[in-house]
């Protein structure tokens, strides 16, 4: 067996001393009656060889950003990974280690963490940051949790129908098991009107979610929903896209209680979705409320500066069912690989890197909609994604068609909004190049030509 | 070598004016940015984040791993935590870039060997749990089960039964209880006997028709097979409550006994501890959950069917109880998975579980008589040593925390200590089959060898280490949870 150092000398001895005759012996505490009498129904080892080739197999067959042009985002980007990064976190000592149970054989993984949430709050503009969440969608649902137990309005929330589709349906799945109410408030010109959040925040409502950049990639009004819901005394909860705040005024300038987002554009790969990163910071008065781990600087016994993981009585290894989450197990690595790509970047790249976003975006929704058949769904200030109408409703088709020219060039929005089946939203990052977009206008006008002249000789 | 000269924080070497990323020039027109986005939007300067050069950063983050062990590094016999050598192998199938370069909303026919490889990877996962309907969006166990408390949650919601509560043992984990709680039940705990096995007659007094689920792990927390599982099942099924499983321990059993085929309903898996994902520094993991056919209908969506030779992921689910985070899972984690299954197969994998438990066993018999396991002389995967009795012998007031932290200057991880909270000084150990009997024997030693050491040097321990005893109760009582500039 490839990972196992027992000989069977060695497995003769260690049953000698334990005083069992054969290890099926060590097994007998299992009644009969429920052992499996058959090998289990899998396939049959395969050696490093073969599996490779299997793997190569299997991956051959995935269209993917490395063989194909990547227009696609929706909260997952293809955004540049430096060398770096891979380099430092596949270091054993990072790599094959856990939770920092004992601070003296940790301090590399509890440094780290403070550094990140040092990180997270300059990023924020927020006061403090835990050290990690699963993801974009579970820390935005925990984001929310936080809001209802913070102001006791267990029954209550409101959320941009602009935010994130897959963020409301988990509200909903959590919500279906609590009995409390999602309020959606709608985005029909791409962003919500203050007006609407006006009549929808009540005195019940624990909390305002609002995204921005939002799903549609349109910037919100985030401070007057800040206002609103503190008038009502309810909390702001604000998704967002670390990327752009190398532009972007900072949640916490804005008024947002707690921030949230998807840290996979910092640093990791697009991976079908995860692991990627939950991002989460809030402002000080909640800080016992955090779910999830935090790391607290301290000193050691000899005075010496060091770091613990801190604010422990919230965890649920103390508290059990009174938890401020079941959280164990977090995203540890990603959140080191957004420190590195953080540290890489520094001030000045994260401001280049969203700069080049936001014009790669503006030229494609420009070279898009030079062909008439394309217009931009909403007019609205965006950051690095755009929602495209297709004046002949002809969605699937037309991106099928890109998609055998090679480029992945957006997402069909009927699945989550049916009033925009007409629509797909379009992703620009700085990995993109101007022969990409143009490329990518061509393989879009190229099929509008082509179904053009088919119905015209229908 | 460590290199103490490098412990200074990230934002303490910022030097302005340096850059570790070099981007390309904009190739686009670049137009003055509140030409688009209006002033009033926009930050007047970037994040203060520091400023430093591709080679300080890695100096930086190198040095900073030397402070760390590391299954690589040491021997980690961290319990509940099945700290497994991580195959190399694995690593560079899941980075490949027909698999870590796919969108996760990409169209399924574009991915179609992605859906393949997660498809397969249900099927294992059923049939090594004897529970065939499977979810792999879970991002970790505590997730998996409160996924599964959710799934139980709307099959009752479906059958018009208003059930309140959950049950958990005294010894379980503490996200059992706290996912009870998330998922709007009320967690109440059953008493367990000595050698960790659940208490029938506590359970039976505090099984009612409110009951919604049973949440037991077996072998439990104290590496015990609880004979009494199929009993239990038949007393919680005939009040018409449902049996979860909480998977953290299957590398004991791999092959030989399979949580459906002893009563469970539900189980989630931790695929970064059976199944040898790394560990990361605290995560990632992922907590695929396998149930009975009967509760299919509400796991969450999507799931991956096969439709003839092609597959898709199937999101018309109207019983789902929908997506329990953002899109399809933790699928790097979930391609090690399937690597390690792969490279396994059948027998393999029963191999696993016998090695765990011959080298649990092993340990076992060489500190039982310095340091006794309340539970016997037999255990799983793992079993839990009391270091009690060396308060009265050396006067230690915490004397596992004192093993714990001595056996770091020895060049070993501590195990899990002080839980399960059933056993008075506890120290957790689980060996896991990737340890050599010479790994075994030295620790062994080493073990009694402390129990021999003065109180003093003990209570001090570590002393070999960077830092030693960090002072907690200062962390919270005026957290410095971020850097500030003096
Ligand atoms: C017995 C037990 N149950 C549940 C969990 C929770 O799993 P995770 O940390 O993957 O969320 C753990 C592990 O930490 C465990 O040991």
């Amino acid at each position: 067996m490839p990972y196992i150092l027992n000989t069977i000398e060695d497995q003769r001895e260690m049953l000698r001393a334990i005083g069992a005759s054969s290890i099926d012996e060590l097994f007998e505490c299992i009644p009969p009656e429920y052992r499996l009498n058959r090998p289990l129904a899998i396939p049959p080892a395969m050696s490093e060889m073969e599996l490779a080739r299997h793997m190569a197999e299997l991956a051959a067959l995935n269209r993917n950003a490395s063989n194909s042009i990547c227009f696609l985002g929706g909260g997952s980007y293809d955004h540049f990974v430096p060398a770096a990064i891979d380099a430092l976190v596949g270091r054993g000592e990072f790599y094959t280690s856990y939770t920092p149970y004992q601070p003296e054989v940790s301090q590399g993984n509890l440094q780290a963490m403070f550094e990140y949430q040092t990180a997270v709050c300059a990023l924020t503009g927020l006061d403090v940051s835990n050290a990690s969440l699963y993801d974009g969608g579970s820390a935005a649902t925990e984001a929310v949790l936080m809001a209802m137990s913070a102001t006791s309005r267990p029954n209550r929330v409101v959320a941009a129908e602009s935010a994130h589709p897959e963020y409301r349906r988990i509200l909903r799945t959590y919500f279906a098991a609590l009995g409390a109410e999602l309020v959606v408030v709608p985005a029909p010109g791409g962003t919500v009107d203050p007006a609407d959040w006006e009549r929808a925040i009540d005195d019940r409502t624990a909390c305002a979610l609002v995204q921005s950049p939002n799903f549609f990639g349109c910037v919100e009004d985030v401070a007057s929903v800040a206002s609103i819901a503190h008038a009502r005394g309810a909390l702001c909860v604000q998704a967002f896209d670390p990327i752009s705040l190398g532009l972007l005024k900072r949640p916490g300038e804005l008024g947002a209680d707690i921030a949230v987002a998807e840290g996979q554009s910092l640093g990791t790969p697009l991976l079908f979705g995860g692991p990627y990163l939950g991002v989460m910071a809030c402002r000080e008065p909640f800080v016992r409320r955090l779910p999830g781990r935090i790391a607290g600087q301290t000193v050691d016994r000899r005075g010496r500066t060091c770091w613990v993981l801190t604010l422990q009585t919230r965890e649920q290894h103390i508290r059990r069912e009174k938890a401020t989450s079941n959280i164990c197990t977090n995203q540890g690595l990603f959140a080191l690989r957004a420190l590195i790509y953080l540290a890489l970047a520094g001030r000045n790249g994260l401001r280049d890197i969203a700069a080049l976003c936001l014009r790669k975006s503006r030229y494609a929704l420009d070279r898009i909609r030079s062909d008439a058949r394309f217009r931009p769904a909403f007019e609205r200030p965006f950051f690095k994604e755009f929602v495209v109408r297709d004046g002949e409703g002809r969605v699937a088709e037309l991106l099928a068609a890109a998609e055998s020219d090679g480029v992945l060039a957006g997402l069909p929005l009927g699945r989550w909004y049916p009033e925009l089946d007409d629509c797909f939203l379009v992703c620009v990052t700085e990995k993109r190049t101007r022969p990409e977009i143009d490329r990518l206008a061509f393989a879009l006008q190229r099929h509008s030509e082509h179904s053009g002249a088919a119905a015209r000789h229908a | 070598m460590r290199n103490h000269r490098s412990t200074r924080l990230l934002f303490e070497l910022s030097h302005p004016g340096r850059r570790g990323i070099a981007l390309p020039a904009c190739d686009v027109p670049s137009e003055p940015i509140d030409a688009s986005i209006p002033a009033s939007m926009l930050a007047d300067a970037p994040p203060p984040l520091p400023e430093l050069g591709e080679s300080d950063v890695v100096r930086h983050f190198t040095n900073l791993s030397t402070f760390n062990m590391s299954v690589d590094t040491h021997f980690y016999p961290l319990g509940s935590c099945t700290m497994k050598y991580n195959p190399k192998r694995n690593e560079r199938f899941a980075a490949l870039p027909g698999f870590a370069d796919v969108h996760p909303l990409q169209d399924d026919r574009t991915a179609q060997g992605m859906l393949a490889l997660l498809f397969e990877l249900q099927v294992l996962l059923g049939e090594i749990a004897g529970l065939p309907a499977v979810s792999l969006q879970p991002a970790a166990g505590a997730h998996g089960e409160l996924a599964a408390l959710l799934v139980a949650a709307a099959y009752f919601r479906d059958r018009e039964e208003h059930r309140t509560k959950v049950l958990t043992p005294d010894s379980a984990h503490g996200t059992n209880p706290a996912s009870a709680r998330m998922a709007g039940f009320q967690a109440v705990t059953v008493k367990s006997t000595a050698n960790g096995g659940v208490d029938l007659d506590d359970l039976q007094a505090k099984l009612d028709d409110q009951v919604a689920v049973f949440m037991i792990t077996n072998p439990n927390t104290l590496g015990q097979f609880d004979r009494n599982v199929g009993r239990i099942a038949d007393l919680v099924h005939a009040r018409g409550g449902l049996i979860y499983l909480d998977g953290a321990n299957m590398n004991a059993i791999l092959g030989f006994v399979r949580p459906g085929d002893f009563g469970a309903d539900m189980m989630h898996f931790n695929p970064h501890k059976t199944f040898s994902g790394p560990h990361g520094g605290g995560g990632p993991g992922a907590g695929p959950i396998c149930v009975r056919d009967t509760l299919e209908p509400f796991l969450p969506s999507p799931i991956v069917v096969r439709d003839g030779i092609s597959y898709r992921l199937d999101r018309d689910r109207p019983r789902s109880i929908g997506q329990v985070r953002s899109f399809f899972g933790n699928v790097g984690v979930l391609i090690r998975a399937y690597c390690y299954i792969r490279t396994h197969g059948p027998d393999g994998l029963r191999r696993v579980a016998e090695n765990a438990v011959l080298n649990a066993n092993y340990l076992l018999s060489r500190v039982r008589h310095f340091l006794p396991s309340p539970q016997g002389d037999r255990c799983m995967h793992e079993f839990v040593a009391s270091a009690e009795k060396l308060k009265t012998t050396k006067g230690l007031k915490q004397p596992a925390m004192d093993i714990a932290k001595r056996l770091l200057d020895y060049g070993y991880h501590a195990p899990t200590v002080y839980f399960p909270l059933t056993v008075p000084e506890a120290l957790m150990i689980e060996p896991t089959e990737t340890e050599s009997k010479d790994t075994l024997d030295a620790f062994a030693e080493t073990l009694f060898r402390i129990t021999d050491e003065p109180a003093e040097l003990l209570r001090e321990a570590p002393h070999s280490t960077w830092i030693s005893r960090p002072d907690e109760v200062q962390a919270a009582r005026a957290p410095r949870m971020r850097w500030k500039p003096d």
